[in-house]
């Protein structure tokens, strides 16, 4: 079977899951993203701005 | 044609890739086996004589939790081909041809990298390090090695099953001590009784794939005198929390009871040999194996939260 250039192999479904996968994520990179930022604070401490220079 | 052959064709264009849907990538995380490693994971860090910070006890089982769900589907994209010949896992996302092999070892590879990492950077090494150790020994030791060699595949591989209250206890403690390799020792004595009750009512599946498993091997004569044998070794090895000074005596009676029940069932899977009759006693102690895992970690979680004192060491 040959697929013409200019045709998309996927169907609207397989393209749809796509979509769904990339929201899922970007969704995921979001938590990771927190996850490190709220880790790191936590791992400071509440007196990490108080520390003498 | 091979069964994938065939899925593949029946689903068209699967053969591109990029077909999955979220949920087929959340099944190659096995969620069912995924919840029972958090819940031990979470008895091993609270039963551990050190505190955490709650976020970073979270962020320590999250870890664990998505290391297991790697393990998952390394172990699917490796067993694709005998996953497609048994019933029980013939829906799995690979041999139904949504998610390509490669796809599925992608993606497994790099939440296994990214849990591990996770886990070492943000909680400590020595969780890390048990955590890759507990991943390696599940697909290279137990799937691409002991599952299709020998019928002590499930002995020797339950050890990876049996990690996650260690790997919960050092993320609290940063160490392996007597107290989490007991935890280990409970899981791994249970892992036998529990498998071999499944493989004696999925016998003819096992035989189908290949592989070893000990009624296709030795017969169900011999695996039922081993689930016995190893349930009279599993109970004891319950014990073991409230001797090393783990648990008190809320657990120590719970242990008691539900190990009494678990020999019980063990014994009527031993007599009922015969017919409809033997699979139910096989099924009945295969689902009450699972509640009796739940409940002997639930057991430690509860006396921890509602402040029963564990026993002085006797042991250890």
């Amino acid at each position: 079977m040959s697929i013409a250039m200019n045709e998309s192999p996927f169907s609207p479904r397989d393209l749809a899951r796509r979509r769904r996968r990339s929201i899922a994520l970007a969704l995921i990179l979001a938590g990771l993203v927190i996850l490190f930022f709220v880790t790191t604070i936590v791992r400071l401490g509440g007196d990490v701005a108080l520390r003498s220079m | 044609m091979s069964d994938i052959q065939s899925s593949l064709a029946r689903s068209g264009s699967a053969s591109i890739g990029d077909q999955g849907a979220v949920a087929d990538y959340v099944a190659l995380l096995k969620p069912r086996v995924m919840s029972l490693v958090i819940f031990t994971a979470l008895a091993g860090l609270i039963a551990a004589p050190a505190r955490m910070h709650p976020w970073l006890a979270a962020v320590a089982l999250l870890a664990i939790a998505v290391g297991a769900g790697a393990a998952g589907a390394l172990n699917m994209w490796y067993d694709a081909d005998i996953d497609a010949k048994m019933r029980r896992t013939a829906l799995r996302p690979v041999p139904r041809g949504v998610i390509l092999p490669g796809e599925a070892l992608g993606f497994g590879l790099t939440l296994a990298m990214g849990s591990v990492l996770v886990l070492s950077l943000l909680v400590n090494w020595v969780a890390g390090a048990l955590l890759a150790f507990t991943i390696f020994f599940y697909i290279v030791i137990y799937t691409m090695w002991l599952k299709r060699w020998t019928p002590q595949n499930i002995v020797i591989g339950g050890a990876a099953g049996a990690f996650p209250p260690m790997i919960g206890w050092a993320a609290a403690t940063g160490s392996v001590d007597l107290g989490s390799i007991a935890l280990f020792l409970i899981i791994f004595m249970w892992t036998p009784p529990h498998f071999w009750a499944l493989a004696l009512f999925r016998e003819g599946d096992y035989a189908k794939a290949g592989i070893p498993m000990l009624p296709v091997v030795s017969g169900p004569g011999e695996t039922r005198r081993q689930i016995v044998l190893y349930s009279l070794v599993l109970v004891p090895a319950t014990f073991l929390p409230a001797l090393l000074g783990t648990a008190g005596w809320l657990y120590a009676a719970g242990a008691a009871g539900l190990g009494a029940v678990f020999i019980w069932h063990a014994i009527e899977v031993y007599r009922n040999r015969h017919g409809a009759i033997a699979d139910r006693a096989a099924k009945k102690l295969f689902g009450f194996s699972i509640l009796y895992l739940f409940l002997i970690f639930a057991l430690i979680i509860a006396e921890r939260a509602i402040g029963v004192a564990p026993f002085g060491p006797v042991l250890g």
